[in-house]
């Protein structure tokens, strides 16, 4: 019994480390190492806290290169059951479309399911597009910037989204997909048993051959990808002024200035 | 065969009967670009007694509105939203459908795109149309520090837009456009029941011209006070960046930074803020920036427009004291005048 929950997580580059490659236009990901999605820590940990309270059994499921198995043993280590890799040199270059769609493959290949949870968006492409993506494709209702779970039963849960303007109480019944904000948790550290033991555990691998029967593999990887990089520029660099003064001596200027732009 | 995909869409967003001000400025661009490829400027409006609005959208731009009034799309279920307008863009089939990038606008357009299986772009701040006679969406990658120009190969090109970023167009109530009244197609019950709004947030950040944030500089929880006094004065309001958030010292709702809220204001003053890439991902496109932090090297001052290098614990209590006697002078002239 319970509740069976999946959460898609995304290894990521170290945004405050990695280098980029002007060359090639993309990311230089030796550059830095791989680390989860810190959003997906908390979706992961609203799920372990959603099993503590009911039960069941929580699915960590990722697409990336063969290295992002390490990821996966991390969401093992805080807590999830099982952890699924898609892994395939089809799936690589994919955009946000792209991304959803297998992911919604492999999710209903897994089969039944009453809860997804994502994290609100990923720190490398920012987009926050593929969970509610997710959504469509599996055709169930959307939930997006959770930031309080205030109610749960195996039927059903009242949430709290943050809006931008103002916080929405929403009540939806299972199956649904939440994205969560960084307010609705502070996740939990792995324990170093917690670490050994993920290290035992086996990761599942699927590749694109293992959707096949329920998958369009043209709509995979690249050639599955409406959105694509045209060509890559720096930002003209707003040309500041760049006036320092010391101390003191400061105040009067930078009053002067509040005044002529019309501040005071 | 189905006709050719022609025109731009700009969902109009609004809440309680107030459209958001991000629509304005995407009828603004979406004119300019419609005007380029000779082709019309659509606006779709969903709400509940939101028919008198939709002439606004006309006076910004759009030849034509189509509107769905109806008590079941009163509250913002992006559920229904998407089925309702993704069936609209399969019937009027615009090549481009534009949307503020606001939580609602970003939670709604990728709902859409995948029921279109379209192309999404998220955030962005640049749209033109090259020589070919195609969208390009301009977005900030890599926390900012590159541009990434994308064009999308299916239609319609979609994409979310930085609120604050496009120009915004004047008001003319002269402009004659097409209002279209329709009724909304049956939606099965989508699941989501919106009980209510639970409250207003007491502020949205990224709509505030003037903002005073406050960093790891300081020390206690307290001196928040005097941060607040200076945006007070200021006719501002108080930002932080993320480890004060993350101390709880002030709520995640005035948080700057690329986990929190991305701003462009038209002064915003960094107080014991060093400026990592994150934090200044957040803002560095405000309009005036002054930074007050006692290390010369403190990535902020490369990006500043004026900056004091000094204690903030000495130079702000001062600065309040100047621009208070710098108001009171122009107060009694104003009364002087009067």
């Amino acid at each position: 019994m319970g509740l069976s929950i999946i959460v898609p997580i995304k290894q990521v580059p170290d945004i405050e480390r990695v280098r980029f490659d002007i060359e090639k236009g993309r990311i230089d990901r030796s550059s830095a190492p791989g680390e989860t999605n810190p959003f997906d820590l908390n979706a992961l940990e609203a799920a372990v806290r959603i099993k503590e309270q009911l039960g069941g059994m929580i699915t960590a499921i990722s697409m990336g290169p063969p290295q992002a198995i390490s990821t996966l043993r991390d969401a093992i280590a805080r807590g999830a059951d099982e952890a699924i890799l898609l892994t395939d040199i089809k799936f690589a270059g994919a955009d946000t479309l792209a991304t959803s769609y297998t992911l919604a493959s492999a999710i209903r290949k897994i089969g039944k399911f009453d809860l997804i949870i994502c994290g609100e968006k990923t720190v490398d492409g920012d987009t926050g597009q593929v969970g509610p993506e997710i959504a469509a494709f599996l055709n169930i209702p959307h939930v997006a910037y959770v930031c309080e779970i205030r109610k749960i039963s195996c039927e059903g849960m009242v949430v709290v989204s943050d809006m931008g303007d103002a916080y929405y109480l929403v009540e939806i019944s299972f199956p649904v997909l939440i994205t969560v904000t960084k307010d609705i948790n502070t996740p939990r550290l792995p324990t170093l048993k917690d670490k050994i033991k993920a290290r035992k555990k086996q990761v599942t691998i699927w590749t694109a051959r293992d959707l096949e029967d329920i998958a369009d593999p043209r709509k995979f990887g690249y050639a599955g990808s409406p959105t694509q990089v045209y060509k890559i520029t720096f930002p003209s660099v707003k040309n500041r002024k760049g006036m320092l003064f010391e101390g003191e001596e400061g105040i009067p200027k930078i009053v002067s200035i509040l005044e002529r732009e019309g501040i005071i | 065969m189905s006709k050719e995909y022609e025109g731009i869409m700009v969902f109009a967003e609004q809440h309680e009967g107030k459209i958001h001000p991000v629509v304005f400025e995407l009828l603004g661009k979406g004119r300019e670009l419609a005007d380029v490829k000779k082709v019309k400027l659509y606006s779709v409006l969903l709400g509940y007694k939101v028919r008198e609005i939709a002439s606004e959208l006309i006076y910004y731009g759009a030849d034509e509105v189509y509107v769905f009034d109806d008590e079941k799309l009163a509250v913002i279920d992006v559920v229904k939203y998407a089925k309702v307008i993704g069936e609209l863009i399969r019937e009027v089939r615009p090549e481009i459908v534009l949307f503020g990038a606001t939580r609602v606008g970003r939670s709604l357009a990728p709902r859409i795109a995948a029921i279109l299986e379209t192309g999404l772009t998220a955030d962005c701040t640049g749209l033109y149309i090259d020589d070919k006679g195609e969208l390009v969406q301009v977005r900030p990658a890599f926390t900012g520090n590159i541009l990434a120009h994308i064009k999308t190969k299916t239609r319609p090109v979609m994409a979310t837009v930085r609120y604050r970023v496009m120009k915004m167009p004047k008001r003319n109530s002269n402009r004659q456009g097409r209002i279209i009244i329709r009724n909304t197609p049956q939606i099965e019950d989508s699941r989501v029941k919106i009980i209510g709004k639970l409250r207003r947030k007491k502020i949205d950040i990224t709509k505030e011209n003037i903002i005073v944030a406050c960093g790891r500089g300081l020390k206690r929880k307290e001196d928040i006070k005097m941060i607040e006094e200076l945006a007070s004065i200021l006719g501002g309001v108080i930002g932080a960046s993320r480890p004060l958030v993350d101390e709880g010292w002030i709520s995640r709702d005035h948080q700057v930074g690329f986990s929190g809220n991305v701003v462009r204001p038209k002064l915003y003053i960094a107080c014991g803020i060093s400026g990592s890439p994150q934090h200044l991902a957040g803002m560095r496109d405000s309009e005036i920036i002054i930074a007050i932090n006692n290390d010369p090297s403190a990535p902020i001052f490369r990006i500043a427009d004026y900056g004091i290098i000094g204690d903030l614990y000495e130079i702000i209590p001062k600065l309040i004291e100047e621009i208070k006697k710098r108001k009171e002078i122009h107060e009694s002239k104003n009364n002087k005048q009067a």
